[in-house]
């Protein structure tokens, strides 16, 4: 039992952080650095680099792209990034879709989608809530049904609405849920498709959050026709794909080296601000503990994905324990923001999104506290809420 | 990186897991504690020579196993399955700690005692006067020729009316509350002026107030040197807390497994109460606490060897989480167990009592969080 790393370890570290400080756009530096919003071409620039290195899916297999990286330095890599303040790789391709393609689809299929999604050429969003399936997402209504074109193909059509689709203003494709039996049990009636957002009867419309962001849509599909070749798996097992993503990419769920981070820069925060009786708000005898106690369940956390870590590289694959990083992940990242907001004081309240970037009013920490705090409310609720999550250990780790 | 156990570690813990399943029952060790003796010295003699386990952590030159902290954490998780009450963490993690650490000259000698199962040691740090300040001493070693008098009142020594030998912190200099001028004693329990008030306590541990009245002990006595005995206190104390955490873990877990069992059983309604979500949440968050405690147990563990800011940063944090686990998982196990668990026949109210004393063993939560924060945060704060 050690914390060592290995002297390769410690070498890949090397490689990883000059590699980051060489080739980390610097326009995109600048933008994160001001706060500016980002488009399209931003939230790509990252992985364009990555791919051209060979790194943007270091999960998958070797033969698709993947890195064969250990579990090891695959936390080094995600550190590392968090160390660096870089953008994340957008999951909905590389994390979200990818693994199902390679796992469940054809060889054309493969060979059609994975270069794209690789080289971040095709921008992928995700078709699974709707207004009515939120945490029992088998109950969907969005329905295709099967038929023969004009031109004597087998189509899909697809009619239905799909919520929370992050980023799909900017997508070129999305997967998604359907329904195509609706008379069998819920999960037995599902198929999971393949499908090109500029067809014909797909909108898109916003939805702005509390923080004033557009980062999430609805998604109409009204008389939507789908090549029947774009459906992954067999019709009716979409359900098995779905929860085989939902299975994958464990590691870096719990956003360890990301909070770590975010503490810095709250420690930083109430270095500067003060407190009620003069001297740094961290020598504030209620702040202080309520920092102290964020700072021991992130080493708990740090250390159970570790231990998770540790299971995968001795090939026994995610313990039971790998369930909780969910869970105490997001709490730990909500529990910052909320930390964060609170060390603001009164420049917590000013809202500079309408008025431009370069407004400056307050501490430049302060800005965009607040938005964050509102936005990361969603981390508890999304991709299967801290309830379901519960639901999940209990039945599958206490075998309740 | 390695979380894994060697062959060794493994071996050590069927051992002993399988002689406490065999010995150690929940009615056996009801029985014990409540007999006159309060333990088991035959079940200590087991320990010495059937398992050989009292040579754990100590090195195959002073006839132990060659083992170090991970194997006491193997040993005393195991022993927090069973709440054995047998003086491990007195005689072996702490009376050995400091012999091992001390270079005292006596050394080789009382640890082949201590492998052998023939000396017992407790430590009698705790004053009346101090909450968790080990350097709060009112105790006094004076000068006497070339050897000290010993004068004070130590308070609840865990294993002490067992013991042969105390470990003793007096103050050779300085004020009451000063760092400097603490010394560490070894004094045979039978020298003259030591007198002992024996007693049991709640988790079913015997424990002592001593007194020592002009106790005269030799130079030799000294462990470590003289008025500069504090950062050797702070290291074992520092280890038999991440002791005292590997014994919570086994606590913690008996909490756990028994609730998931009890609910399971337990029909309200017509259903098993364990059908019930919010009792499922219940022991998710139960379950989620274990095993941020066995995270913690492992990180201090291993960060023992750290140089001391960092050892004892990862020390208090881990008796931080462990002190809340033991609180909620102990909480909840009672809970979710109903009326039966304040019933005395029920073993999960034993592990609840032992939980609860762990919170406050070595320093209560408050207290390592105060530890945590004077040590992270620094000049800042």
């Amino acid at each position: 039992m050690n914390l060592d790393f290995s002297a390769e370890d410690v070498a890949f570290r090397e490689e990883v952080r000059t590699f980051i400080a060489e080739n980390y756009p610097k326009d995109l530096r600048a933008k994160q650095d001001s706060g500016e919003p980002l488009g399209k071409d931003d939230y790509l620039a990252w992985h364009k680099v990555l791919a051209k290195k060979g790194w943007v899916a270091p999960s998958w297999p070797k033969e698709f792209g993947g890195t064969d990286w250990t579990p090891t330095q695959k936390y080094i890599w995600s550190e590392e990034q968090a160390r660096a303040d870089t953008i994340a790789v957008l999951p909905f391709g590389v994390s979200m879709l990818a693994p199902v393609i390679y796992t469940f689809g054809t060889e054309e299929q493969k060979k059609e989608f994975l270069p794209g999604i690789y080289n971040g050429e095709v921008w992928w969003c995700q078709g699974y809530s709707e207004p009515g399936a939120g945490s029992d997402l088998a109950s969907l209504k969005t329905k295709a049904e099967r038929m023969t074109g004009d031109d004597g193909k087998e189509y899909y059509i697809v009619n239905g609405q799909k919520t929370w689709t992050t980023l799909g203003q900017f997508a070129d494709w999305g997967f998604f849920l359907v329904k195509t039996d609706p008379d069998v049990k819920p999960q037995a009636g599902i198929s999971f498709l393949l499908i090109d957002m500029k067809s014909p009867g797909i909108e898109v419309r916003p939805i702005i959050t509390l923080e004033g962001g557009h980062e999430v849509n609805d998604v109409f599909l009204d008389n939507v026709k789908v090549p029947v070749e774009n459906r992954i798996f067999h019709e009716n097992q979409g359900w098995t794909c779905a929860k085989a993503l939902l299975a994958h990419e464990r590691s870096g769920i719990a956003g360890v080296a990301r909070s770590k981070r975010g503490l810095e820069r709250l420690r930083e925060m109430a270095t500067t601000e003060m407190s009620d009786l003069g001297g740094p708000l961290l020598s504030d005898t209620f702040f202080k503990r309520k920092v102290a106690e964020l700072e021991i369940d992130l080493t708990a956390l740090e250390f159970t994905e570790l231990r998770t870590l540790a299971g995968e590289s001795s090939g026994k694959g995610p313990g039971p324990e790998s369930s909780i990083l969910k869970i105490k992940g997001t709490e730990i990242q909500q529990r910052l923001q909320e930390l964060a907001l609170e060390a603001a004081g009164h420049y917590g309240a000013p809202f500079l999104r309408d008025l431009g970037h370069n407004a400056n009013i307050g501490p430049s920490y302060a800005d965009g506290v607040a938005g964050d705090y509102f936005n990361g409310r969603k981390t508890s609720i999304y991709g299967g809420s801290n309830e379901i999550q519960r639901n999940i250990i209990a039945k599958m780790v206490l075998g309740l | 990186m390695d979380f894994s156990f060697t062959d060794e570690q493994s071996m050590l813990r069927d051992t002993v897991a399988s002689y406490l399943a065999d010995n150690y029952a929940f009615d056996a060790r009801r029985t014990a504690i409540k007999s006159e003796a309060g333990w088991r010295p035959e079940v200590w003699k087991a320990f010495a020579e059937e398992l050989g386990i009292l040579g754990a952590p100590f090195s195959e030159e002073l006839g132990g196993l060659g083992g170090g902290p991970v194997d006491n954490m193997v040993v005393m998780e195991e022993f927090g399955k069973a709440l054995v009450v047998e003086p491990y963490m007195g005689t072996v993690v702490i009376g050995g700690g400091f012999l091992k650490h001390s270079g005292h000259a006596g050394a080789p000698d009382l640890i082949e005692k201590i492998i052998a199962g023939d000396a017992i040691f407790a430590f009698a740090y705790a004053e009346p006067q101090a909450r968790y300040t080990w350097q709060d001493l009112k105790t006094t070693a004076t000068k006497d020729g070339t050897g000290y008098l010993i004068n004070g009142q130590k308070a609840v020594v865990v294993g002490a009316p067992w013991a042969t030998h105390l470990i003793v912190t007096a103050r050779t200099g300085g004020g009451q509350r000063d760092a400097q001028g603490v010394s560490v004693f070894l004094v045979d329990k039978s020298a003259p002026g030591v007198t002992t008030r024996d007693y049991p306590t709640v988790d079913g541990q015997r424990a002592s107030e001593v007194t020592f009245e002009n106790v005269s002990v030799g130079v030799d006595a000294l462990i470590g040197a003289e008025g500069h005995g504090l950062p050797l206190v702070e290291k074992v104390m520092d280890e038999a807390i991440a002791a005292t955490c590997a014994e919570a873990c086994g606590v913690l877990r008996r909490l756990q497994e028994g609730t998931v069992e009890y609910t399971r059983t337990r029909k309200q309604f017509g259903v098993p109460i364990s059908s019930f979500q919010v009792l499922q949440h219940r022991m998710v968050d139960m379950f989620i606490q274990l095993e941020q405690s066995i995270s913690m147990t492992y990180m201090a563990t291993i960060r023992l060897s750290d140089e001391a800011h960092e050892r004892a940063q990862a020390i208090s944090a881990a008796k931080v989480q462990i002190g809340k686990a033991c609180r909620f998982v102990g909480q909840n196990a009672v809970q979710l167990h109903g009326g039966m668990a304040i019933t005395d026949e029920m073993a999960i109210g034993h592990y609840f009592k032992r939980a609860t004393m762990i919170e406050g063993v070595f320093g209560s939560t408050d207290h390592h969080l105060a530890r945590y924060e004077a040590l992270s945060f620094g000049k800042a704060a």
